[in-house]
Parts: structure tokens; C-alpha cells; sequence
């Protein structure tokens, strides 16, 4: 039998309900591979006693044939999301005791459906980045290694060599899939935190349709772009996970009351007489041939498989950073504000209130969270609303408009590449230049201006042997599409070998 | 537009974020880094468009107009950083 780490979500779900294995030996194979791989930083927070407990409780209604969709099933929680009595930390100092008296609503479904924490995942402090270098815990590794690259275990716990970043936000979750530490995990996504991740380790990320999943319970960064959503190894794993995670919520009026599908019925639907875009404008200067070259194979296997594909044009997607870039830190800036060291949190004291507060924020939050709060100040500041926030809104209706256009010439879904290279070293990128991390979203942060679904898959590897993927770009609540688009590519891709486990030496 | 040293101490006490005088030009360049990549929007032709409000076609579900929730002062004080009878404590804030 496969080691259960190795399980894919939907291979072990049908095992336990074959009673192939228990869900506490499923349990116990991801404890011990979590206890073993913590050089690479992916968890910042391990609850194997919560974990075996959720797997008792999850044996027993397996044994009485009961038992929801992911019945027993092992998953890593990303730190942003709240989870009752349980320490959730964004990532960021200011939260690190924070004790959330309860529980999201994307978690809270989870556990309805039966999964099992294995406990917190690392990420970018409050969402804030694209390399998980910005977390308060310290960057995440990434399992993958260039070919012939010096990275080992080290001795007392430690790595060695340069690493590899796993991509941001959500770079535990990516990590922890990638490396056979859950089954699954959740992430959130603002402006690619989820695709890009999946993106540079060779995992399945899908950030839903703005609505599709309740934001309540999970700290927000900001509101009008936050998606939470899965990563998986698999299409199929993806498909089933988000279908537990979404759904109406009274206590988010942001969410959607549509009904939710069963995603993984569309897995297997095909692309036959499927319309995709391949959009011109995100053929960018100085792209790199091997991206080229990734595009244009996966065009090939989707017109293989049936699908119509013809070019489209998204006249304003090159300024959907920069709007992204005003846009977000306003919303942020906003959403920071409850940091004051009054109601919860740590408080550094001042002589009055006002130092209070800016001693409290100064020390509590990190460089990168620091800079966006001050750029979304700035924005919404009188005399600049207009110049920058109004503008930037406006350029955002522009682009929502560009993919309303070519949806309704008959097209279902867009092809394009997730990420513009591969994943980067560790303080390779962004020290001098913010901007120059931030060019890792410029194909991922047009889905979220548009409130659109976005999936990615991976597609093959580069020289190095790093892995890279595709987005497929759907209309709105039509995951299914991207569900099905994306086997295709899984099928003709074949899954990519994830790396051995080097670091359990460590 | 950029920004000078004194309008990035400005933008620091609107935040409520304390900044010392070492990091002021650090965070002066960082923040026009970012203000000179979003200047391509004046680029843009954005005359006689609505800016957005909602991205999703939708309109809000509204609650019950009642009380539904709350009566767990301990819950609500669980996490703070000083608290005295059910209150928040803070320094004094009227002389």
C-alpha cells in the first residue's frame, strides 16, 4: 500500500470509507511527517492531541457508517483563518497570542463535513506578500531544489544551502501539500496568494469566485478581493474541498446564496465544445521562453482534448497591479485599524493614548504590513482620494468590463500562465524595490480585480526542474469549468513527481 | 507624485505608526517606488466610468433587526491587553 502521506485527498477518503485504514492511523502517518519536516517552517503551530481527538471522534462514525464528505481527512489550516481556542496568529507579532473565542466559517464547515486539523500554517504576515518571507515566523521553505543545488539537511533541526521561497501568501500551505504534510490545505487568496503558491510547488490551487466562500472568521486583509480557497495535489482534491469550504453564510453579507455544486462531478466532464480565450496582453515583454513555451503546450493539449481556442483581447490588464496596488493597501489600511492594542493583541505603552497606539503599531506589525498601511493612508487621504483611490476603482470597473466582453463572445473559460517564472531563492527578489516582488502577481491579480474564479495546475517543470503552471480564468461561480479545463491539463501534464523528503533527515 | 520627509512622517501619524528618524528615508524611497509604479494609471481614459462598488452583482441580505448575539463579556475581554470590571482599560484619554 502507498504510504497515507502519499494518499491523494480523494484516494484516502475512499480508503477510510473502505475501512482500508483508520483515520487515526491516517492521523498518526501526518503527525509524525509534520513532527519530522519542521526545518521547513510550513507550520506554525502543530495540534496533534486536537488532531488525534477529531480522528477518534471520525473512526467512531465511520464504524456506525456515518460520516460527512471529508470524514477523517488530515488538513493543514492556514493562520489567517480563526479557529476556536486555538492561537491564530495572520503571521504578524501583533496577533501572536491571539486566542479566537471562535471559529471561521470556512473552518467550521470543514469540521462539519468531519476533517481533522493537524494544526496552523505558516504565510506572509496578514496575507502581505508573495515569497512567505514577511511571516513573524520566518520564511517557509520550499521542499523543491533547483537540479544540483546545494540545499541538505542540516544538523539540530537546521537546513543548509540556499533555499527555495514556496511563494506568498500562502506559502505553508503550499509547502505542507507539496511536501506530504496534509492532505489538503486552506489558504486565502487577495491577489494570487493561493494560485501562486500552487503555482511554485507543484500543487492545485483555486481561488473561488469573490462570495463563493465566507470571509467571517478569517482576518481580513482586503475586503473586496479576500477569497479563501483550497490547495490540493490534485484537480479532483481541489474539487472536493472547495465544495465543503463554500457556501451561505448569514454572517458575511458578501457571501453568496447561490447553491453550491458538487465540483467534483465536473471534474471528469472534459472541454469538448468548451470556448477558451488565450488573451494576448499577457504575452509581456521579456516573458521567459520556457513560460512561452508552457502556454503554448497547454493550448495544444486543450485543443487535443476539444476545446475551441481563440485569442481574446484584455485591453487593461497591465493596470490591474497598479490599481491593485492602490486598491488593496486603501482596504488594508482600513482593516489595520483594529489594531490598537485596546481590544486584543499585543500593547506597547506610550505616554498617552495616541503614543500608546503608534508604539503598539511601530513594534507589532513588520516592515512589509508597515508600508501598506502608510500607502493606503496616503491614498485616502484628502486631497489624493481622487488622484489614486476613485481612479484606481474606476480602473477596476475597466477591467471587470474586459472580461465581461469576451465572456459574452461565447467564451467559458482563459487560458494563461499562473506565475511569470519560477519559484525564487530566499532574499532573492524585493529588497531594494517593493515592486519588484510585486510583479509576481501581474497574471493572478486581474481574477481578484474582477471578483472572478482563477485555478492553477501544474504543467511541467522548468531547466531547473522547478515546477510551473497554467491559470484557467473562469466566469463567475463557474468553478466547474475550471474544474474540468483543469483535469485536462492535470491528464496531459501527468502529476508532477513532488520532491523525496531530503529534510526529514534534518 | 512622491513624497517628501515630512509628508511621510505625516502619512505615519495618520497610521498611528511610529517611526524613527533612520527609517523615514528608507520608507520615503519604498513609498515612492510604489507611487511612481501606479503613476501609469493617469495613462488610462477613465472619463464617464463608474468606479466600482461591488464587484459581484448583488444585493445585501439584511438581518434580523434584533439582538442575536453578545452576553459574553468574558468572551469579548478574553484577548485583551488590560481589563478591569468588564471594561477595556486604556490609558486617560480626557484630563
Amino acid at each position: 500500500m502507498t504510504e497515507l502521506t502519499h494518499l491523494t485527498l480523494a484516494e484516502a477518503r475512499d480508503g477510510l470509507k473502505a475501512r482500508r485504514f483508520s483515520a487515526t492511523e491516517l492521523a498518526k502517518a501526518h503527525i509524525a511527517a509534520v513532527e519530522k519536516a519542521r526545518a521547513l517552517n510550513a507550520y506554525v503551530l502543530e495540534t496533534p492531541e486536537k488532531a488525534l481527538a477529531m480522528a477518534a471522534a471520525s473512526d467512531e462514525k465511520i464504524g456506525r457508517g456515518e460520516g460527512g464528505a471529508l470524514e477523517g481527512i488530515p488538513l493543514g489550516i492556514k493562520d489567517l483563518f480563526c479557529t476556536e481556542g486555538v492561537v491564530s496568529t495572520a503571521g504578524s507579532n501583533i496577533l501572536k497570542t491571539f486566542n479566537p473565542p471562535y471559529e471561521s466559517t470556512v473552518t467550521r464547515n470543514l469540521w462539519n463535513d468531519g476533517a481533522v486539523m493537524l494544526g496552523k500554517l505558516n504565510m506572509d504576515e496578514f496575507a502581505m506578500g508573495s515569497s512567505n518571507e514577511t511571516s513573524a515566523f520566518g520564511p517557509v521553505v520550499s521542499p523543491w531544489r533547483r537540479e544540483g543545488s546545494n540545499v541538505g539537511a542540516g544538523g539540530a533541526g537546521m537546513i543548509e544551502g540556499t533555499h527555495l521561497v514556496p511563494g506568498g501568501s500562502s506559502g505553508g500551505s503550499a509547502s505542507a501539500v507539496a511536501a506530504h504534510l496534509c492532505l489538503g490545505a486552506t489558504a486565502t487568496d487577495t491577489g494570487g496568494s493561493i494560485r501562486q503558491p500552487a503555482a511554485f510547488t507543484g500543487t492545485v490551487g483555486i481561488k473561488p469566485t469573490y462570495g463563493r466562500c465566507s470571509r467571517w472568521g478569517t482576518v481580513a486583509f482586503a475586503s473586496s478581493l479576500d477569497q479563501a480557497g483550497p490547495i490540493t495535489r490534485t484537480v479532483r482534491d481541489s474539487a472536493i474541498m472547495l465544495r465543503s469550504m463554500a457556501g451561505l453564510d448569514p454572517k458575511d453579507t458578501t457571501c453568496s446564496d447561490l447553491p453550491v455544486p458538487d465540483f467534483e462531478a465536473a471534474v471528469s466532464r472534459g472541454v469538448k465544445g468548451l470556448k477558451i480565450g488565450i488573451p494576448k496582453e499577457y504575452r509581456v515583454d521579456g516573458m521567459s521562453p520556457e513560460i512561452e513555451k508552457l502556454w503554448a503546450q497547454g493550448t495544444e493539449w486543450l485543443r487535443a482534448a476539444g476545446a475551441e481556442i481563440v485569442e481574446v483581447s484584455l485591453p487593461h490588464t497591465k493596470y490591474a497591479l497598479p490599481a491593485y496596488y492602490i486598491v488593496a493597501p486603501a482596504e488594508a489600511s482600513s482593516n489595520l485599524a483594529r489594531y490598537d492594542g485596546v481590544r486584543y493583541g499585543v500593547r506597547v505603552p506610550g505616554r498617552d493614548i495616541a503614543e500608546m497606539y503608534e508604539n503598539t503599531r511601530a513594534q507589532g506589525f513588520g516592515r512589509e504590513v508597515k508600508r501598506r498601511i502608510m500607502i493606503g493612508t496616503y491614498v485616502l487621504s484628502a486631497g489624493y482620494y481622487d488622484a489614486y483611490y476613485v481612479r484606481a476603482q474606476k480602473i477596476r470597473t475597466l477591467i471587470k468590463q474586459d472580461f465581461e466582453t469576451v465572456y459574452a463572445q461565447g467564451v467559458h473559460a482563459i487560458l494563461t500562465p499562473a506565475t511569470p517564472s519560477a519559484a525564487f531563492g530566499i532574499g532573492e527578489k524585493g529588497a531594494a524595490d517593493p515592486v519588484e516582488m510585486y510583479l509576481n502577481d501581474i497574471f493572478t491579480v486581474t481574477v481578484n480585480m474582477a471578483g472572478l474564479p482563477g485555478i492553477a495546475v501544474p504543467a511541467g517543470l522548468d531547466s531547473q526542474g522547478l515546477p510551473l503552471g497554467l491559470q484557467l480564468i473562469g466566469r463567475a461561480f463557474d468553478e466547474e469549468t475550471l474544474f474540468a479545463a483543469g483535469q485536462v491539463i492535470e491528464d496531459a501534464a501527468g502529476r508532477i513527481k513532488l520532491p523525496e523528503p531530503w529534510w526529514a533527515g534534518a | 507624485m512622491s513624497v517628501d520627509q515630512k509628508t511621510v512622517r505625516r502619512i505615519a501619524h495618520l497610521a498611528r505608526i511610529a517611526v524613527t528618524d533612520d527609517e523615514v528615508p528608507h520608507l520615503q524611497g519604498e513609498l515612492n517606488a510604489i507611487l511612481s509604479f501606479v503613476e501609469q494609471l493617469n495613462e488610462v481614459d477613465v472619463e464617464g466610468v463608474e468606479p466600482m462598488t461591488s464587484v459581484t452583482p448583488m444585493v445585501m441580505r439584511k438581518r434580523q433587526d434584533g439582538v442575536t448575539d453578545g452576553f459574553c463579556p468574558e468572551k469579548i475581554l478574553l484577548n485583551a491587553p488590560a481589563t478591569e470590571d468588564n471594561f477595556f482599560l486604556v490609558p486617560k484619554v480626557v484630563e
